[in-house]
């Protein structure tokens, strides 16, 4: 059935999304099917204008990555609309200060956009700095700070020098790309205040976490299993982070990242910079986490470790895989339909859906690269349909045609998941249950069962 | 102490919001365009725009949030935004196939100086939008009042673009809603229709943002005012907004354009505000007030009698837009409540007469501000420096109840952390009913929680 065109097989439930998409043509390439095609997925696109993008902004990116550090003021350049949406939204937990999760906003007014917003903004810096005492400041211009021709730069440069502390612009125009490049503006960030502790030395067998933002203290299960194999963390970038420790970030041994698509960047940066390898890593799922513990013993050459990281997995795998087994025998054999923000994290999920009986038939992402959709391919089953900066009404044929029992994404999907009559399981930044790690392992499993399985089903007639 | 950061002496801010009591224009333009059958809001800006409006939509409403974005470039930005616009509308009308889209602009694409309606023109001279779809467009810039401003926006390019003059007077009234929920909305057609006035409701929310699980995902959902309703809006015999700072330019526009008067009314929300928009129901429909309605204000008024010892002197903060506040103020100083401090972040200065007007002589002590610097932040300081009973108003006063042990009654948008909202209407007296249900729920739980064991009482 299928119907060459452009070089693109399209398998017979794409009919309805082609016919959808006469217009939007550029898309076919950004959908594939397992096992009908040898091309490669397109993606790094920017989205058509016009379509139901699931995708956000620079700023976005930006913010969220940022956003973690805890100790640092956090003041959004531009009309109040951007501080507004990014209040407290994502569920990233701090063992000390709480200063991230207020919103600083200049609330930048038709006068501004006129004149220009650079005195309001230093004295919005002036002032915050003053009251809240932070380690160090970052200064987001949004969309139209460009645009009025604020020299954002030059007024954190003065700051910097009156008030003594690292006052950061994080340029973000939400035009200038996807959130993706957002990610990209904040490393760079982090870049900045990375090597600028100059006394400290790292201990032994030291590495930093990056791309972890600790959603549900996350973070702070996977430290506790690298210091039970003796391994000592520098920085987390940036989940639970601080100023002082991106600072010496630079003297760790090992950069263990983790979602890729926000943080291979600064690895690469860190190791060209520093000479600090990088290793990529998933927490989620049995497998993938092991790997993560294995691996990092494996880079220290540390028969101890290896030990260590050996029994940890032993020991949590004894009680985890009896408790995964009673959801597995409900979920045995059951549908998933995975859309979320990076395809690195589509693996895991993948693998991890695997461990509980269940099978992914449909797996896209906002902004996947090349290398995360190769993989993707090669692990998933025959006729799963792959997919790049999709939007609700393929998204919902897709389900339709697949039969999935279950959409994990984030806040958008959800409402549509369920109008579908789909279970869903939020793997998003909104998260409130911790998913990585073991104990996420089990919450991941428990999660998946109590929508998949909820009675509520029964009664949509 | 989520709120720990949040200083007791208030000090002057001239540069600086903190924990904003508004958002922007757009997603106030987004909601309303919601409230339309068959229509497709558009963001003409970056896409960052669309899905957070999209997201905080959805977050409140728990529903599918439906809208399309131009996904501006560093191209789009310098050469302007009509090619994205363009192609946007093409692509729209030939995948999504809306009736109407509703296109509102940005902060971005203000300040590059798109003109949408000029763009929007050539699209239709283009041929680009096809015979029976249409394309309307408001422009929202964000740097400009609030959420509420685009939401009145939007609702007056409905009107603008729709409502028709035959000439031939149509037996009905226009009903123009401010800022509610789609409860709201079903409560004011329920309402109007135990009034045997027949009304036109815009916009209307109700079967769009508030839909039944079928297992069936549909993008325009039946709900939404319709076009031959909005069209006959033109010969309708009176307009009733519901709201100043909402409704007043929709209802101007209907004046100018189609000679149907109007009158603004506080929107319905607590005793007085449902008396004065019962009148005028009455008064513009030309009928009488049944007897059912009068029941269900006395049943409001029997409530609070039965318990106006627990509301008496209670001391509330108040936060939120001000068509929804300045009702609810009046409502609580009807039940000898005293709103000590009031927050908008919407500007206006209508604001600050009507709350003198209000809490002048009945709560002298009152505190109150609005546009910009009138935030949550401020609003803390005011409490920390003396403290309330009861806090009203959208899920972001959860900080300050938490740090500060005060009872919580949500209202307002955004709601993202309860339910109730969408299905259970605040106006109207039924509405009332609720409110004043919440408010003695927030204080008694409280009571129950914390009295010392002698005090503890069964019936109260």
């Amino acid at each position: 059935m299928s119907n060459k065109k452009g070089g693109y097989p399209q398998p017979p439930f794409l009919q309805k999304i082609k016919r959808m998409n006469t217009f939007i043509k550029d898309r076919q390439n950004q959908i594939l099917t397992k096992g009908n095609s040898d091309t490669k997925i397109a993606c790094g696109k920017a989205s058509v204008a016009g379509s139901v993008s699931q995708r956000a902004c620079v700023f976005c990116g930006s913010r969220v990555v940022l956003y973690p550090i805890a100790d640092a003021l956090h003041l959004i350049h531009g009309p109040v609309g951007c501080a507004a949406y990014t209040w407290d939204i994502r569920g990233s937990l701090s063992s000390g200060p709480q200063l991230h999760r207020l919103s600083f906003t200049t609330d930048l007014k038709e006068k501004e956009v006129v004149f220009g917003g650079e005195e309001r903004l230093y004295n919005a810096l002036v002032s915050l700095i003053d009251q809240y005492k932070p380690k160090g400041a970052f200064v987001y211009g949004t969309c139209i700070v460009g645009v009025i021709g604020d020299d954002v730069e030059a007024v954190c440069r003065r700051v910097t020098r009156e008030k003594g502390i690292d006052v950061i612009p994080v340029m973000a125009a939400g035009f200038a790309g996807s959130k993706k490049d957002g990610y990209k503006v904040a490393c760079d960030a982090l870049v900045k205040l990375m090597g600028t502790d100059t006394t400290y030395k790292a201990p032994e067998h030291s590495i930093n976490i990056l791309g972890d933002f600790n959603l549900a203290g996350e973070l702070w299960m996977l430290s506790e299993y690298y210091k039970k194999m003796g391994v000592n963390m520098v920085a987390c970038m940036t989940g639970d982070g601080r100023i002082d420790d991106v600072r010496k970030a630079h003297t760790a041994q090992l950069n263990v990242v983790q979602c890729s698509g926000s943080m291979i960047g600064l690895a690469k940066e860190m190791k060209e910079k520093y000479a600090i390898p990088f290793m990529k890593v998933s927490y989620f799922g049995i497998e993938d986490m092991s790997d993560a513990l294995y691996e990092v013993a494996k880079f220290f050459k540390s028969d101890e470790m290896m030990e260590k990281a050996r029994k940890l997995v032993k020991e949590e795998l004894s009680q985890l895989l009896p408790a995964l087994q009673k959801y597995r025998q409900d979920l045995e054999g059951k549908k998933a339909a995975i859309y979320v923000g990076g395809a690195f994290k589509a693996i895991s999920l993948v693998k991890a859906l695997r461990l509980i009986g269940m099978k992914a038939v449909v797996v896209g992402s906002q902004t996947g690269n090349q290398d995360d959709y190769d993989l993707l391919k090669d692990l998933c089953d025959e006729g799963t349909i792959i997919v790049d900066d999709s939007n609700p009404n393929e998204l919902s044929e897709f389900v339709k045609q697949t039969g999935a029992d279950l959409f994990i994404g984030g806040v958008k999907e959800r409402p549509i998941a369920y109008k579908l009559g789909l279970g869903f399981c939020d793997h998003n930044h909104e998260r409130k249950e911790a998913l990585a790690g073991y104990d996420g392992m089990l919450n991941f499993a428990k999660e998946v069962h109590a929508s998949v399985c909820s009675p509520v089903w029964q009664f949509m007639k | 102490m989520l709120l720990k950061h949040t200083t007791d002496q208030v000090r002057e801010r001239k540069a600086l919001t903190v924990n904003p009591a508004k958002t922007c224009q757009p997603v106030g333009a987004m909601y309303a365009a919601l409230g339309v059958h068959g229509c497709l809001p558009h963001s003409h800006g970056s896409q960052g725009c669309c899905s957070y409006h999209r997201s905080a939509l959805t977050r409140h409403y728990k529903e599918p949030v439906m809208a399309a974005t131009s996904s501006f470039t560093e191209g789009a930005s310098v050469f302007g935004g009509q090619a994205n616009l363009l192609t946007a509308v093409d692509n729209i009308f030939g995948i999504y196939e809306p009736e109407i889209i509703a296109v509102h602009s940005t902060c971005l694409s203000e300040t590059i100086g798109d003109d949408l309606g000029q763009i929007v023109a050539k699209a239709r001279d283009d041929g680009r939008i096809p015979e029976g779809r249409h394309v309307i467009q408001a422009s929202t810039p964000s740097y400009v009042g609030s959420h509420v401003t685009g939401y009145a926006n939007m609702l007056e390019a409905f009107a603008k673009y729709f409502a028709e003059k035959s000439g031939d007077k149509i037996k009905q009234i226009n009903l123009l809603s401010g800022w509610v929920e789609p409860s709201d909305m079903r409560e004011l057609k329920r309402i109007t229709e135990l009034m045997k006035v027949k009304s036109v409701l815009l916009p209307d929310t109700s079967d769009v943002l508030d839909t039944p699980m079928v297992g069936k995902y549909e993008m325009y959902p039946k709900g939404g005012t319709t076009i031959p309703e909005m069209v006959s809006m033109g010969d309708s015999m009176k307009t009733v907004g519901l709201g100043t700072w909402g409704t007043e330019k929709a209802a101007k526009v209907l004046d100018n354009k189609c000679k149907v008067s109007y009158d603004i009314t506080d929107l319905p929300i607590g005793l007085k505000a449902t008396d004065r928009f019962i009148q005028a129901l009455a008064t513009a429909g030309k009928v009488s007030i049944p007897e059912s309605i009068a029941d269900e204000r006395g049943r409001l008024v029997d409530a609070i009698t039965d318990m106006h010892q627990y509301l008496y002197g209670k001391r509330v903060a108040v936060y939120g837009d001000p068509d929804n506040i300045l009702p609810l103020v009046e409502f609580l100083l009807d039940m000898d409540m005293k709103p000590v401090y009031t927050v908008s972040g919407t500007p206006g200065k209508a604001f600050t007469k009507k709350m003198e007007a209000l809490v002048g002589e009945r709560c002298p002590e009152a505190k109150y501000k609005n546009g910009p610097q009138a935030d949550m932040f401020l609003m803390h300081q005011w409490i920390k420096e003396e403290p309330v009973d009861l806090i009203i108003g959208n899920t972001y006063g959860k900080y300050i109840a938490r740090d500060e042990n005060i009872p919580f009654v949500r209202m307002g948008f955004p709601i993202i952390d309860r339910i109730g909202h969408s299905y259970f209407p605040t106006v109207g007296y039924l509405g009332g009913l609720r409110i004043v249900e919440k408010i003695l729920s927030g204080i008694m739980d409280k009571i129950d929680a914390t009295a010392p064991e002698e005090s503890f009482e069964l019936v109260m």
